[in-house]
């Protein structure tokens, strides 16, 4: 399967976001077990805002990330092109 | 429910294609300690678990099927230009003449995925000792795969996932003592 190659902006773009939503999976988990932990929360809180923030600028470069609706679509469909996560 | 996006929890990427790496790696994939046995032993727990720890199981058993798919990532790409000469001789000549290069969940050796793998004993600290032990077994099999390969972009990524277990073990050890806690508050008051 060849396909072109993707802009350096797809993978940074992409990295950024996956160091962030990281830490939130981290803190996610911290909490599930320190759910009084104020600090902690308060960084979730900031993170999810940063998370929201880097997943629409992606979406606008390169299509929805989220499915189901949790994203929104450009003309066609965009939801089902690739690349997929194996394919990147 | 749940929702997919379309993004792996962490990048993976390997240097070239080396099936006889994808034929260990597999063993994460379909085996006793994988990610398909974490993920639906941890879901199927939450069921029956106390309220305390439903979240702990039902984040952790998200995050699992995350990691698998980033086991098939590896497989995948470390197979998909692999000629069936190549398959043969990395000792996937059986899994080709069964599958092509589709995956399957089965462990290093072969046997396929089995929901034996999976206890679920209705104690609660019966299930999260087990759990504990099974991300124990999860790191040492990252451990051993990361011994046999050679292949630095494919060690970091497995390395990510070994730290993974490490830390699931330890929010499993810290849901035991809230647990405990609890049944200790209910004794005296
Ligand atoms: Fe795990």
């Amino acid at each position: 399967m060849t396909r072109e190659a993707l802009p350096e902006e797809f993978y940074q773009l992409m990295e950024d976001l996956q160091a962030v939503d990281f830490v939130l999976i981290e803190l996610n988990l911290y909490l599930d077990t320190h759910p009084e932990d104020l600090e902690a929360l308060k960084q979730f809180n900031t993170f999810a805002q940063q998370s929201q923030a880097l997943r629409r600028t992606f979406e606008e470069r390169f299509g929805p990330l989220l499915g189901g609706g949790k994203s929104f679509s450009t003309f066609p469909w965009a939801w089902k092109e690739p690349p997929w996560p194996w394919q990147i | 429910m749940w929702v997919y996006e379309k993004k792996l929890q962490y990048p993976v990427r390997v240097s070239q294609c080396n099936p006889r790496l994808a034929k260990f790696l597999i063993e994460q994939y379909g085996g006793a300690d994988g990610e398909l046995a974490a993920a639906l032993r941890y879901l199927n727990q939450r069921y029956t678990i106390p309220d305390k720890v439903i979240g702990l199981l039902t984040d952790i058993g998200t995050e699992e099927f995350a990691h698998l798919e980033m086991i098939a990532t590896m497989v995948y790409k470390l197979t998909k230009d692999a000629t069936p000469e190549q398959l043969k001789e990395a000792g996937l000549g059986a899994h080709y003449a069964d599958h092509d290069k589709a995956l399957f969940y089965h462990n290093a050796a072969g046997v396929p995925f089995t929901a034996t793998y999976i206890q679920a004993k209705g104690d609660p600290i019966a299930d999260l000792y087990e759990d504990i032990a099974a991300e124990e077994k999860a790191r040492a099999t990252y451990q051993w795969l990361i011994d046999m390969s050679d292949d630095p972009f494919l060690n970091e990524s497995l390395a990510f996932l070994r730290e993974r277990e490490v830390v699931h073990s330890q929010r499993f050890r810290e849901a035991v003592e809230i647990l405990k806690e609890a049944r200790e508050q209910k004794r005296f008051f």
